[in-house]
């Protein structure tokens, strides 16, 4: 018998496919998977620190950096999160709720088509990478048109949005999402049937549901794996028991099953999104909460009042009674919670983040030992983890 | 009295004989080398297309210079030897992986004989009565190359690339040599030339018609033996960053990326000769009928190359040695029994 023993090979943090700066301690047995430790922590900002520094509304942007590939579910769940803690969340315009799902809902899509494509060229599969980059290349044009930005959107405010809408948007939108399901089933033609995709994710990956709600795994990995969760459904924020969709789960457990949830999601969001549209009616996008949302430039320039708060916001920010609040929202990628706490200065005394990405990586190492490295590189892509929000 | 005509050889004519060897060395090198530079500019312009892309652009019109300019640009980089390699065979693997694809060039007929005054020019390098036993004995010695280079390089990604390239690269040529078998069965000759006589005739004498099962194999083996998506698995990048090759840069790098090519282009021409009646159809050409199959072919690679994900290494020798192998054998075992029966 010969003498065997295993390898240990450092994946990351400069290699093609662990999606950012993720650092893999990989022991190997041949070609087998034995031990995977993650090492996370190349990409920290110390965002949670930052924001005890900064008024509530200057937090906002530092919130885009979270999930760089969803920025408006991060800005969502916090202005929900300032907005609960102020009690004002019922005080939101209509048409600011609106604008809110829509945008959330086409970050989905957005989010999703940088999972598939990167998961798709980590499998091998060029071309579905560069179409999933042209549709989301449109996305992002529409973020521009919105908030002047292609990624850090920073786009909603607490009580409502920073602008209206541009003429000609709401149309866009529409054509682009008429334009979305063919698009997505020329990924499928692309993948789908093809036996070698097949064969690389069916079986691969597996996680029992027990083992996922254990870990914490949450989005469209736990649905995955048979559990019935969302929070837009079970803990709906921002009108979101208005809309009719599905919550699409799978009994797979596999990276095969998590690839359909997320496909047939992009279908669900494009549904919320035309149901926004048709729900969409002018009127005011900020809460009528002077002490809390900027006024129009027009009062800045014309009315004392304005004036005064104006500089009031600016200059100091507003004050919210002590207490503490969690606001969760179901990102693209799970739930994004943030816990924030007030001790009744302008400033967040403390604000915890619940990153999607950070737990659902902590299922990593159960889904890929024993298996072998190209499976690896298949799981990091269906867990579709961001650095960023890893590593705040 | 007319003087009879005789193929040319060194004892008929030495002068003529080493003018017209070096002619064709000459063409023939000068040509594959051509082809190899301009297969990258093809490869990233039809994968551009058909991603929505245009490729390359900027140099040239629509980018022509580009292999140029890559080469030039590999060529000033620095040429990085690993302190830990092992030098000796790190500087000799990227010459092994090169010189073996080139070299099996010289067996592919390339038009009908030539005749200056009384003698027989044969429109090929070299003449072999055992050429398909070259061919495969060249596609072996290939292998070595990407195992040094794997070894040498004293890393762990390449050495796990060199392995699975060793394995892959060893139960391929199986399958393919096997599927070979069942042509040279049909011809009764290991030439080359005389496997493109046979199927001279016409069109419908090409062995893919007679063939198809192992025309199917040979190029999918042949595929996996040289590499090419969707069994590109000893350099698979999001695996193990660029396999046998990571610790390579400048020139060594580029004689990887030319042997690749050198590959395809081997590939090809073998299967052309040995399927599609090499030069012999259905132009009168014989030149632009073979080229016109090899560049069908890679352009078949390519586009493979767009449109596949990578096979796992597992599946990938599940294949090889459960499905490919035991299909060529079943094939050889059918063709022997229809070609007795025939007789």
């Amino acid at each position: 018998m010969a003498n065997t023993e295993t390898m240990t090979i450092n994946m990351g943090p400069q290699h093609p496919s662990t999606h950012g700066v993720l650092r893999l301690i990989l022991e190997l047995d041949g070609e087998t998977v034995v031990k995977a430790v993650p090492h996370i922590g190349f990409l920290h900002r110390g965002i949670e620190k930052l924001s005890e520094h900064r008024t509530y509304h200057q937090v906002l942007p530092l919130t885009d950096r979270l999930d760089y590939l969803a920025p408006m579910h991060n800005n969502l769940g916090y202005v929900l999160a300032v907005e609960k803690l102020l009690g004002i969340t019922d005080q939101i315009p209509e048409r600011a709720n609106v604008v809110r799902v829509i945008m959330a809902e086409l970050t989905r899509i957005k989010s999703h088509l940088v999972w598939l494509a990167c998961h798709a060229l980590d499998i091998g599969a060029m071309t579905v990478f560069i179409y999933c980059f042209r549709e989301r290349e449109h996305i992002m044009d529409i973020y521009e048109k919105l908030s002047g930005a292609r990624m850090t959107s920073n786009y909603f405010r607490v009580g409502g949005l920073s602008a209206d809408l541009p003429d000609g948007l709401e149309q866009e939108i529409r054509d682009f999402i008429d334009s979305m399901p063919g698009h997505i089933a020329t990924y499928e033609g692309l993948l789908t049937g093809n036996r070698i995709w097949q064969k690389r994710i069916q079986g691969v990956g597996t996680i029992s549901a027990e083992d996922a709600i254990d870990l914490g795994v949450t989005g469209p990995s736990l649905r995955g794996s048979g559990v019935d969760w969302d929070l837009r459904r079970d803990n709906p924020y921002s009108g979101y028991e208005d809309y009719d969709f599905n919550v699409i789960v799978d009994e797979g457990c596999d990276t095969w099953a998590r690839y359909h949830v997320r496909l047939k999601e992009m279908y669900e969001s494009c549904k919320i999104i035309l149901q926004g549209l048709d729900k969409l009616k002018p009127g005011p996008i900020l809460a009528d909460c002077p002490k809390i949302c900027l006024p129009p430039k027009k009062d800045v320039v014309n009315t004392i009042e304005g004036l005064i708060h104006h500089f009031k916001i600016i200059s100091e920010g507003f004050k919210p009674e002590v207490g503490e609040i969690y606001q969760g929202v179901e990102n693209p990628k799970g739930e994004v919670g943030f816990y924030l706490v007030s001790d009744g200065s302008p400033r967040p005394y403390r604000m915890k983040i619940r990153p999607a990405s950070f737990i659902n990586l902590q299922a990593l190492p159960k889904m890929c030992e024993g298996s072998l490295i190209a499976d690896v590189v298949a799981v990091i892509g269906t867990l579709d983890i961001v650095l960023g929000e890893i590593d705040r | 009295m007319t003087p009879e005509v005789e193929v040319l050889s060194l004892s008929s004519h030495p002068l003529l004989f080493l003018a017209a060897m070096l002619v064709k060395i000459g063409v023939v090198f000068g040509v594959v080398l051509f082809i190899v530079a301009y297969a990258t500019w093809v490869e990233r312009k039809v994968i551009g297309h058909m991603q929505t892309r245009l490729g390359p652009m900027r140099t040239f019109w629509h980018g022509l210079l580009q292999p140029i300019a890559d080469g030039m640009k590999l060529f000033f980089k620095e040429d990085i030897v690993p302190s830990q390699a092992d030098k000796v065979s790190y500087i000799l693997a990227p010459m092994m992986i090169l010189v073996p694809s080139l070299i099996t060039v010289a067996i592919i007929p390339f038009g009908a004989d030539l005749q200056i005054g009384n003698y027989i020019i044969p429109l090929q390098v070299a003449e072999l009565n055992i050429g398909v036993l070259y061919i495969l004995a060249m596609a072996g010695l290939g292998v070595y190359g990407t195992v040094l280079a794997g070894w040498s390089s004293n890393s762990k990604y390449s050495l796990i690339g060199g392995v699975r390239a060793s394995a892959q690269m060893v139960s391929y040529e199986l399958s393919a040599g096997l599927a070979i078998v069942a042509v040279f069965m049909l011809s009764e000759t290991l030439s080359t030339r005389g496997i493109v006589d046979a199927q001279s005739a016409s069109v419908l004498h090409w062995y893919v018609f007679k063939q198809p099962l192992a025309f199917c194999l040979f190029v999918v083996c042949g595929l996996a033996e040289i590499n090419r998506t969707p069994f590109d698995m000893p350099e698979a990048e999001s695996e193990l960053v660029s396999g046998f090759c990571t610790e390579y840069s400048s020139m060594k790098y580029a004689l990887f990326f030319m042997a690749e090519y050198a590959n395809m282009i081997v590939i090809s021409a073998i299967a052309a000769t040995l399927f599609l009646g090499g030069w012999s159809g259905p132009t009168p050409f014989g030149a632009v009928n073979l080229l016109g199959k090899v560049f069908a072919f890679m352009f078949f690679f390519i586009w493979l190359r767009a449109t596949f994900p990578r096979v796992r290494y597992d599946q990938l020798m599940y294949l090889g040695w459960k499905i490919f192998l035991p299909l060529a054998l079943a094939n050889i075992v059918i063709t022997g029994f229809v070609v007795v029966l025939v007789n």
